[in-house]
């Protein structure tokens, strides 16, 4: 009986444990044949957890389709509290003032739609060009021969120790003098060239590409460039989708930056749209049907990007993925 | 140990060989190199270089931006270590820190070695990693909803239970809490699949190993799992320490510092500084001040880095 453990050392999640009952398995045993004690405490926690973790998102929709006179009167029903679109309609400005006063709202004229086009705009041109020089760099430090390439990779590395509350002071006053401020060139500008991570990390793949594939384009008569534009980025198509996918949610959840950089409607991204957004709420209370409204918004292309990347995302957190 | 091995030798085969292999031909690559690093040294120089010379001189000097800047010596550092909302910012973002980094830890401890044990369904990994999603911004901005004296359903189910309302954002004892306790939800998930990924690395015969010569849950936690894991729960302590030492965004949303105090937090007291009251001599030594402070934690990172290092693949 008690042998049995022996030759399942190799496919531990294969293991039978005769002992069954309270002991708990490998991981991904899913056996089940007793369901014990522990194993129902266990997902019961489990349950807890996850329902503190997505309960908030739940709030934030059943708030947004609430109206907010009713949300005074009723502060705690699970369904929207006299279900109205009003809060949607504020945020994107489709109410006229007088009816978005009456609702609650603040009667300021807001327009999300152009923040969400800020926000998209700024975070994608900063995936774009930031994934794209840090991938030229990554192949110069994985795959160039030339001098000096070691000790340059370690200036880079150390950059990344370099913390961002530093560089933020600095780098206004460099936009300023750019005369870049309220621009989304402004915003977009310090994180376009580069990530340190970004190149730490595409590096670790392009050093996994086997050399002969490479070589063997090489004798083929291909250039460098070619080799890296046709051979190396097809090869590491998933590490680059994977940090591309991560840089875009850095910059679209960015709001420091963004808050010293823009000023006006013209560079305002939903981050920093959202921060205004409460600070101005009018006197009678917040408008929080339009905010959670709002947050909404914000939070949904992330969630969406998510919904079709899960995977992907959920498996690049290991510690390649360390940030 | 034995991840030591396996990783080096995955290792070894990715360096490039520098003759190991004896190909004769080395080309030098030196000017395709310059051309496809130049950007990145571009951004290197012009984003990370220049500004942290450029904080450091700024932090001797005097400067609202309108005049030109004026060198006042150690002016600045003086006054900040005479400055009572300067030593009231560095205790309150302790607190943070502390706060943040121990229920976190705890919290993302508990939902692997949960996970380790029930699932591994990407559904269930999916959603515990969804608030890390959403932004600083949006996080705070809920819970701002939720916590509301009045209004939030957080403070309703206080009262259904018996307890009384709490002022969380509104009162001085609560802020920083609360404020912790936010960002702990936005970042559990991760941290939580961070160490997930690392509990993977542990060989299961040791567990088998252990059951075999009768050894309980608890005692094959602290003789396995927790010495095999430590490297990398070091790693990721260190590197979320990093990152709440820096918080700003919810506290900007929420309580923009206050009440009175009591939220003050180091980032938020120097943005201060150089927005509102446009003080950048002043505000570029309180930063100096926090690049000290990191720079300490990232000395440890860096030690614990290379410890754990086996363990990075």
């Amino acid at each position: 009986m008690t042998q049995l453990d022996g030759p399942s050392t190799i496919a531990a999640p294969v293991a039978t444990d005769p002992d069954g009952g309270e002991r708990t398995r490998p991981t991904g045993a899913r056996t089940g044949r007793k369901v014990g004690v522990g194993r129902i405490v266990a997902w019961a926690v489990m349950g807890i957890l996850l329902l503190i973790t997505i309960f908030p998102f739940y709030w934030m929709l059943r708030t947004a389709l609430s109206s907010n006179g009713a949300l005074y009167a009723n502060s705690s029903s699970l369904l929207p509290a006299d279900f109205s679109w009003g809060g949607f309609q504020r945020v994107f400005g489709l109410q006229s003032v007088d009816e978005a006063i009456e609702q609650g709202g603040s009667g300021a004229k807001i327009d999300f739609w152009r923040y969400l086009v800020n926000s998209a705009i700024v975070a994608t041109v900063i995936t774009v060009f930031q994934v794209f020089f840090s991938a030229l760099a990554a192949y110069a430090f994985a795959r160039l021969r030339w001098r000096g390439r070691d000790l340059v990779f370690g200036v880079f590395l150390l950059s990344l120790m370099v913390p961002v509350i530093f560089t933020l002071l600095p780098n206004f006053l460099l936009v300023k003098q750019l005369g870049l401020i309220d621009t989304l060139l402004g915003i977009i500008l310090p994180s376009m060239f580069m990530a340190p991570f970004a190149i730490f990390f595409l590096r670790q793949f392009f050093l996994n590409v086997p050399l002969e594939v490479e070589e063997a384009a090489l004798v083929d008569g291909a250039s460098k460039v070619r080799v890296f534009f046709n051979l190396i980025i097809p090869m590491s198509a998933a590490p680059i989708a994977t940090i591309s996918i991560l840089t875009y949610m850095t910059a679209w959840n960015d709001y420091f930056w963004p808050l010293m950089v823009s000023y006006t409607d013209d560079s305002r991204v939903l981050t920093v749209a959202l921060g205004s957004f409460r600070a101005q709420s009018p006197q009678g209370g917040p408008d929080w049907a339009g905010l959670m409204a709002a947050t909404l918004i914000a939070a949904l292309p992330m969630i969406l990007l998510f919904a079709v990347f899960a995977k992907r995302i959920v498996n690049s957190i290991g510690f390649s993925g360390i940030k | 140990m034995a991840v030591t091995t396996r990783s080096e030798a995955r290792r070894a085969p990715a360096r490039p060989p520098g003759g190991a292999g004896g190909r004769q031909r080395r080309p030098d690559d030196t000017r395709l190199a310059l051309l496809f690093i130049l950007p990145a040294v571009i951004g290197l120089l012009l984003f990370y270089f220049w500004p942290l010379v450029r904080g450091i001189w700024l932090s001797f000097t005097s400067w609202d931006l309108l005049s030109p800047e004026r060198f006042v010596g150690f002016a600045n550092y003086e006054r900040m270590f005479a400055d009572p909302v300067f030593w009231n910012a560095i205790w309150v973002t302790l607190e943070y820190v502390v706060l943040n980094i121990g229920i976190q830890t705890i919290v993302a401890l508990a939902i692997a070695l949960l996970m380790q044990r029930l699932t591994r369904s990407t559904l269930v990994r999916g959603l515990i990693l969804a608030p890390y999603l959403v932004s600083n911004v949006v996080a705070a901005l809920v819970f701002f909803w939720i916590l509301d004296f009045q209004l939030g359903i957080g403070n309703q189910i206080l009262e259904w239970i018996g307890l009384d309302r709490i002022g969380f954002f509104t009162t001085e004892e609560w802020a920083i809490p609360t404020i912790a306790l936010v960002n702990v939800w936005r970042h559990m998930g991760y941290t939580a699949l961070l160490i997930f990924a690392g509990l993977q690395a542990i060989p299961q015969n040791l567990y088998e190993v252990a059951r075999v010569d009768g050894a309980s849950e608890v005692r094959q936690f602290t003789g396995i799992t927790l010495p095999l894991l430590r490297p990398i729960l070091g790693l990721v302590l260190i590197i979320s320490v990093i990152g709440s030492f820096q918080v700003f965004d919810t506290v900007s949303v929420t309580t923009s510092g206050g009440p009175v105090n009591a939220s003050r937090v180091l980032q938020v007291y120097i943005y201060e500084n150089a927005f509102a009251q446009f003080n950048f001599g002043y505000a570029s030594a309180l930063s100096v001040a926090m690049l000290a402070i990191l720079v300490v934690v990232t000395f440890f990172q860096y030690r614990i880095t290379r410890a754990g290092q086996t363990d990075l693949n």
